[in-house]
């Protein structure tokens, strides 16, 4: 094939992909930023350039830093567990134990139901008086206690459902890892005499190293972007104990109708997002010399 | 399965300590489901009581099924998830044979800008695709639910991968025969990457079979809501408390997927593996 014959072919096959790219993800992200600098047309009233108003209503929000602090909250405690949990998970899964099957199916099942469905069940689960939680907890002789409607404990029954929804995604891509060690590894090791600790801190785990960066990437993004829970368990409430980034944007946007301030908090979504992508860079760097 | 676990077994007393911790996970895993099988399957009297002989009903499933148009809502997720795992094959395809096998000005920065949707994605900027699904009087329609995921950044790069690893010789005999370049995409790539397509396929249903948000924002009757929206609209209004159909609604609408999930179980957790693996 000619040279330009390949260049037109190529451009050809890209067309139709990059065009839906270009036009829902490179010009709504740039549009975001563009919009962010104007007000929110109202009525009859067009949309007129107040430069960083929004920026500034943005960092005299207490709202918007409660979210912030919430979502970094929910973050900091999912992602950790999840991936302790998977890891946990895989090993067990992956070793000689009775019922292996049946465990991994229990362990996976959440991770194939819609969010909403799981956040149903669970808000049941929750409920005071007649869920589940309640009825364990007063059989130990504890009083009665409104799980998601009291600010000290909402956000951590959030995280609870993620964990639980996000472990068994995470654990399939460590077992898929676990199964595609070598055994001589494990064998040479124990001629060597390493215990079975040290084999998996000195061994196993460093090789799974890409492994978990490829799960710490995947649970970070979800951190930012699953609140389907928060629509279907709290709205955001008690008092924004519980409303996350994305879900402070969708109230803003689309029950606010306020585009223009929702703009601007898209900006520090992307922000974040920009952040890990950066990181991620800069780890994979490191990470070659694993392979 | 041979990989180190036969030497670094655990054995005795802490393998048995660890079977039950891994039972004890396991079923705490697994609590939250049986509950809500309990619920819909008896009586609401026993919906918060446990009684082994509770008599079994499936009485909540009628009624939940009364209650809302949940036919129309299954009817509108197939055609969505249908839609769009049709466009992203083809897309995807197209735009995977272009990178792996085509040499063109702008390829890595193109390939770039396709990466940018692994972090950047549709979920994420809802306030400006709802403005130009507007702007394009899509609002409420299957199309506008589907069409911000179409091109999947995820499946470009998974078939990229895959094209890359056919073998080159295969290519050229097949040109040798008089293909062209489209028919080799189909007569040689295509058939080489069933497995990759099957894998993607299964995600790309699920994910769209689940999603939510953006279904939430954008479709606003009983003609496009996908199940996902539907149940929150019919859990969140008058239903208020009454759990059996709540939790029935909920079963019900599942239920496609966790049979499937049930019956191809293998293929379900290989295919979410591979799709990791990359």
């Amino acid at each position: 094939m000619t040279r330009s014959a390949q260049w037109l072919y190529g451009w050809l096959l890209l067309l139709p992909a990059m065009a839906l790219l270009a036009l829902f993800t490179h010009y709504p992200a740039v549009a975001t930023l563009w919009h962010s600098f104007f007000s929110t047309p109202k009525g009859a009233r067009p949309a007129v350039f107040v430069g960083l108003d929004n920026y500034r209503n943005l960092v005299e929000d207490p709202v918007f830093w409660q979210a912030f602090s919430n979502n970094l909250w929910f973050a900091a405690g999912t992602i950790p567990a999840s991936i302790a949990l998977a890891l946990l998970m895989a090993v067990w899964v992956n070793g000689r134990i009775r019922g292996r099957g049946l465990l991994r199916l229990a362990y996976f099942t959440p991770t194939i139901l819609p969010m909403i469905a799981v956040a149903n069940i669970w808000l049941f689960f929750y409920t005071p008086e007649y869920g589940l939680l309640e009825q364990v907890t007063r059989s130990f002789g504890f009083g009665t206690h409104n799980w998601l409607g009291s600010q000290s404990t909402a956000l951590a029954c959030l995280m609870v459902v993620t964990v639980w929804k996000e472990a068994g995604f995470f654990m399939i891509f460590y077992l898929a890892a676990l199964q595609s060690m070598s055994p001589h590894l494990a064998e040479a090791a124990a001629i060597e005499g390493a215990s079975r600790w040290h084999f998996f801190r000195r061994v196993t785990f460093p090789l799974l190293m890409p492994t978990t960066l490829f799960v710490l990437v995947n649970a970070v993004i979800n951190a930012f972007r699953l609140v389907d829970h928060v629509v279907v368990m709290t709205r955001g409430g008690p008092d924004n104990a519980t409303s996350l980034l994305l879900y402070y944007i969708y109230e803003i946007g689309f029950r606010f109708w306020d585009s223009a301030y929702a703009a601007a908090l898209t900006m520090v979504l992307l922000a974040i997002l920009g952040l890990v992508a950066l990181a991620q860079f800069a780890f994979l760097e490191k990470r070659t010399h694993y392979q | 399965m041979s990989n180190g676990t036969q030497v670094y077994a655990s054995r005795g007393a802490t393998h048995a300590l660890e079977t039950a911790g891994a039972w004890v996970l396991g079923l705490l895993w697994m609590l939250p489901l049986v509950y809500a099988f309990w619920t819909a399957f008896h009586p609401a009297e026993f919906s918060t009581r446990f009684d082994l002989l509770a008599p079994l009903t499936l009485e909540n499933f009628r009624r939940a099924w009364d209650a809302a148009p949940f036919a129309r809502y299954f009817v509108n997720t197939v055609m969505l998830v249908t839609m769009v795992l049709a466009a992203q094959l083809v897309l995807v395809t197209l735009a995977a044979y272009a990178f792996a096998r085509f040499e063109f000005p702008g390829r890595n920065l193109l390939f770039a800008l396709v990466l940018v949707q692994l972090m950047v994605m549709p979920d994420v900027l809802i306030v400006e695709n709802y403005r130009t699904m507007s702007a394009l009087g899509l609002r409420d329609t299957i199309l506008a639910i589907g069409l911000p995921y179409m091109a999947s950044a995820f499946g470009i790069f998974l078939l990229r991968q895959t094209f890359k690893t056919v073998p080159r010789e295969l290519d050229d005999a097949a040109r040798v025969e008089g293909c062209g370049p489209v028919q080799v995409l189909w007569k040689v790539y295509v058939p080489l990457a069933r497995p990759v397509y099957l894998a993607y396929a299964l995600v790309s249903v699920s994910f769209h079979w689940n999603n939510f948000l953006w279904p939430l924002i954008v479709s606003n009757s009983v003609e496009t809501r996908p199940l996902t929206v539907g149940l929150q609209v019919f859990s969140a209004t008058d239903q208020g408390i009454d759990w059996s159909i709540i939790t029935a609604a909920t079963l019900l609408t599942t239920a496609p997927l966790l049979i499937a999930f049930l019956l191809f179980q293998k293929q379900f957790v290989q295919s979410f593996m591979r799709a990791g693996l990359k």
